[in-house]
């Protein structure tokens, strides 16, 4: 339960930490860190505008989108503080469910009847169907190594204790990274902040959401980016830690992550369009290293 | 059963012919609803009440007694065809309605009759076991099936269609029938799916498997041998698409099963080689699906994709038990066998939401329709119950089977070995794979068919379907939400069916525990939305809530209809990752330099199956030129005949007198 709350919490100062990165990079003046939330209050209390064109699906879309990080997040542990649900092989669920909010999204965006619209659908579509294999393989990996299919037994029996297991953390961290980057429609695959919808992903899919259902996608991207944190975390918390340095090194780790993602978007440009498929498998081959690690590990692959 | 039993369900049957055109229907229906309770009583006692298989006494033939075999494998099956047969009559109420006034009495009674020799065939099929029996079964399925394909027989691709349809299913029978001799022949056992275990136990099990395997596969559809599908699909009327896409291919799958319990020995290389074609059905089934403008087309190749699913869950199975890691087998064949299920309840849904979209704009090119959310809601959300479902997310069945499959190969990435390992982590990248595509290639066809503007004059006229055309969907749409509420009641009957293959079932047990959890944690998720929809409805009642035109860049004139992205653009893409596979051609012609004004041009694109290409139609050709050229000696002259007469006797007689023969 705890677990949840320290994702939630890590989530509202997620995105303030990333502006105030790239505000200062920028040599532009730091916004406060509690900017996205005031933000986020803000678009609660307003009205919003539906087009003529939009059906139920564009109505109820955002809060299915919601609803499914958040449930999503329920599954996440964080060191030994327990997630709320548990069970063999959850990761597979959390996958699909996170999926079905894509699905919604991405009709909703249709919905729309906008061309606009339309391309950062089927954009977004190609992205996530390319990354799922990804995070699959690597939780096999992981699954392989510690013999264990949930999150919550999983980082409760990764021990980075042999040099292998540090390439399997590495590599492992540096996939998570990314892959939260593709699901959030971050640089280098996508920047949020360009202003021609021609090149964008996933701002351009909620160009027609106003008011209250903007800000449930506002924060359901906020969880996403947190959950991916936390996963990230769980590689490197060590369950023999007391609690309180725990949940400390939580926050610091997320505040990294964060910091690095400010970074790379201070100094990295967008991909091309078109080559951002290729940049995504590449993650599923790090995988695949990842998993071929875990097999020398397991004494499966024998190396003389 | 008794034999004059038989007879009289024939005789009723024959009865259509005679009767009026208004009562054919019910009359039909009737005996479908008695077929259905009297098989589904079996069915039920033998997976429920009964160990064992239940034998029922047929009729004599040739001294020997053929009797109907029913254990649980057939007893699954039993039950699943008469559920979707049932739902495809019901369906057909209100989808012929409009073909009465073009088609006279005979010719819809021929249809109802044949249907319920589809229905009645593959009902034989899974219980007999006798060969010949067996074969006559699988026969009638197809010689009914191919009536009902080519119901709308005026129209020349119809028939065209339908007669590749008939030929193809008969190079099937012929490899089965071979392979039936072949076991026979081998082994001397008995002529039926008994006889072969002796067969397999003397011999390399590959070859004669695979054998079977492509006999079955052709009609399974899987890939390269599903050619025929892609076009019977579209074809045929919706309900007899959703009854063939729901339950007929899985009569190939049946048959493979049945096969594999005869195994015993040998299993990897067996296992490899489902698991192989499974994967590549699926993979490209769902690439193409996501290239079609044709929705029931793009339907039928999602069923190759699913059928390949399936496949991947059967090939784990095998590979489990050949590699003696029971979890990976017990799990594999149990998401496999449920996949046969819960494909037969989304595809048919599907088929049939499609077809009241046909039936009401009369197009099945997705490209001229849109918005129809608007003006058939209901049609619109039972496609995308479907459309959800059939993309495996949770809560809904498809993501259940696909979750067993999952976790029986992630259970065994520790005992496996390095080759069951590698294996394994091809088919669970290829499985997300699909599952991903399959979002790709359902978000596509629902928001182009459902969603945005109207892109053709086509959909102005349509309105919602009578409520009576609804009913199979509300009882399937049920049914595909209660597997996925409560999958754990479901466990029992299906380890009563993977004990034929595996033997011991205690996995599926000890999953239960964790299906509960799905249970809950999908429940939780419906009371996430429930509440952020509630909070969000409470929040609009207080602030102002207009309704705009979509954001356009302030160019709000323009017809909204030709600013939208159409299907192919949807898939522009990923066609373009995937071009070799595709393989997507299009028509168009350049402007000229010299043309000051250019005149009006069209623009089409379309995509052609390698597989079919070059296994179908190239060689088809060759051998067509081939007679062709033979075809000179045809003269029609008397005398020429005369003289290949006198040729073969001198030939024979020379051939004599050589003592050659």
């Amino acid at each position: 339960m705890i677990s949840i709350l320290l994702i939630a919490i890590a989530a509202l100062f997620f995105t303030g930490i990333i502006n105030k990165v790239k505000a200062k990079i920028g040599g532009r003046k730091m916004p406060s860190v509690f900017q996205p939330v005031y933000d986020l209050i803000r678009l609660f209390k307003k009205g919003a505008v539906y087009s003529n064109t939009t059906s139920i699906i564009f109505k109820i879309a955002p809060s299915v989108y919601l609803a499914s990080v958040f449930t999503a997040m329920l599954f996440i542990p964080i060191g030994n503080l327990h997630s709320l649900l548990s069970f063999h092989g959850d990761f597979v669920f959390f996958t699909y469910l996170l999926g079905i909010g894509k699905f919604m999204m991405i009709i909703a965006a249709m919905d729309t009847g906008s061309g606009f619209e339309g391309m950062g659908a089927n954009r977004e579509a190609l992205y996530s169907l390319l990354v799922e294999p990804a995070f699959f393989i690597l939780a096999g990996s992981v699954a392989l190594f510690t013999n264990n299919i949930s999150f919550q037994e999983l980082f409760l029996h990764l021990h980075m204790s042999s040099n292998l297991s540090i390439i399997i953390g590495i590599a492992a961290i540096y996939v998570l990274m990314y892959i939260a980057i593709v699901e959030n429609s971050r640089l280098p695959v996508d920047d949020p902040k360009t202003h021609l919808e021609l090149t964008m992903v996933h701002e351009v899919m909620v160009l027609d959401n106003s008011g209250f259902d903007l800000a449930l996608i506002h924060l359901a991207s906020w969880f996403k980016f947190s959950i991916y944190g936390a996963i990230i975390s769980n590689f490197l918390i060590q369950v023999q830690w007391p609690v309180y340095v725990q949940i400390l090194s939580f926050f610091f780790i997320q505040a990294v992550f964060a910091f690095t993602i400010g970074i790379l978007e201070s100094f990295r440009a967008r991909n091309k369009m078109e080559k951002n498929p290729q940049w995504i498998i590449m993650l599923s081959a790090i995988a695949i290293v990842v998993f071929l690690t875990a097999l020398i590990i397991t004494n499966k692959i024998i190396l003389h | 059963m008794d034999l004059l039993f038989f007879k009289i369900t024939i005789v009723l049957i024959v009865a259509l012919f005679v009767l009026p055109q208004r009562i054919q229907y019910f009359w039909s229906l009737l005996l479908h609803t008695a077929i259905l309770g009297i098989t589904s009583f079996w069915a039920i006692e033998s997976l429920f009440f009964y160990s064992g298989s239940l034998i029922l006494p047929f009729f004599p033939f040739w001294g020997n007694t053929i009797s109907l075999v029913i254990d649980p494998l057939s007893a699954f099956f039993l039950l699943v065809v008469n559920f979707t047969a049932f739902m495809g009559i019901l369906y057909a109420k209100g989808y012929l309605k409009p073909y009465y006034e073009t088609k006279n009495r005979s010719e819809t009674a021929f249809h109802f009759f044949n249907f319920l020799g589809l229905h009645l065939s593959m009902l034989l099929v899974v219980m007999l076991r006798d060969a010949v029996a067996f074969l006559i079964a699988w026969e009638l399925m197809s010689i009914s099936s191919f009536f009902l394909v080519i119901f709308e027989s005026e129209k020349k691709e119809t028939l065209r269609t339908g007669i590749r349809y008939l030929i193809q299913m008969h190079i099937g029978v012929v490899l089965l029938m071979v392979a039936f001799i072949l076991a026979f022949v081998g082994s001397g056992a008995a002529f039926s799916f008994d006889g072969l275990s002796m067969y397999f136990a003397a011999h390399n099990p590959f070859w004669l498997f695979l054998l079977f395997f492509i006999g079955f596969g052709i009609k399974a559809g899987f890939i390269p041998l599903h050619s025929w599908l892609p076009h019977a699909h579209p074809a045929a009327p919706s309900h007899v698409s959703g009854t063939m896409s729901g339950v007929m291919i899985k009569m190939g799958i049946y048959g493979i099963l049945r096969v594999l319990t005869t195994i015993h020995h040998d299993l990897f290389g067996i296992g490899l080689f489902i698991l192989i074609i499974s994967l590549v059905s699926g993979l490209i089934g769902i690439s193409l699906a996501i290239v079609q403008h044709d929705v029931k087309k793009i339907l039928a190749y999602s069923s190759i994709e699913n059928i390949g699913i399936i496949g991947i869950g059967i090939g784990l199975g095998v590979i489990g038990l050949a590699m003696n890691i029971p979890v990976l087998a017990v799990l594999g064949f149990a998401g496999g066998i449920l996949h046969i299920l819960n494909h037969s309840l989304f595809k048919s849904l599907l088929f049939f939401t499609a077809g009241n979209v046909y039936r009401q704009t009369h197009t099945r090119n997705i490209e001229q329709l849109g918005g129809l959310i608007k003006k058939m809601p209901k049609t619109a959300l039972f496609f995308l119950l479907g459309a959800m479902a059939i993309s495996g997310l949770p809560p809904f069945n498809g993501f259940i089977s696909e979750f067993l499959i999952y976790s029986g190969m992630f259970k065994s990435l520790q005992s496996g070995g390095l080759m069951t390992d590698i294996v394994i982590l091809f088919s669970f990248s290829g499985l997300a794979i699909i599952g991903g595509l399959a979002v790709f290639c359902f978000t596509k066809v629902f928001s182009i068919v459902f969603l945005g503007n109207p892109r053709s004059s086509k959909t102005e006229n349509a309105s919602e379907v009578e409520n009576p055309m609804l009913i199979p969907d509300y009882l399937i749409s049920a049914f595909i939400i209660f597997i996925g509420f409560a999958p754990a009641l479901f466990m029992k009957p299906l380890a009563e069916i993977v004990h034929l293959f595996t033997g011991n079932t205690d996995f599926i047990f000890q999953i239960v525990p964790t299906l509960n959890k799905i249970s809950l944690s999908s429940g939780i998720f419906i009371a996430v939305i429930v509440i952020f929809w509630m909070l969000r409805n409470w929040q609009q009642k207080r602030q102002k809530v207009e309704q705009s035109a979509t954001w356009g860049c302030g160019y709000s004139g323009a017809n909204p209809a030709i600013h939208q992205y159409t299907a192919t653009s949807y898939a522009e893409n990923f066609r373009q990752l995937s071009a070799k596979i595709v393989n997507v051609k299009k028509d168009f012609e350049l402007f000229e330099e010299t043309e000051i004004f250019p005149g009006e041009r069209t623009f089409e694109t379309r995509s052609s199956d390698i597989f079919e290409d070059q296994i179908i139609t190239k060689p088809s050709g060759k051998l067509l030129s081939l007679f062709e050229k033979i075809a000179v000696l045809q003269t029609g002259k008397i005398q020429h005949y005369l003289l290949y007469a006198l040729v073969f006797l001198l030939a024979i007689s020379v051939f004599a007198l050589l003592n050659w023969i």
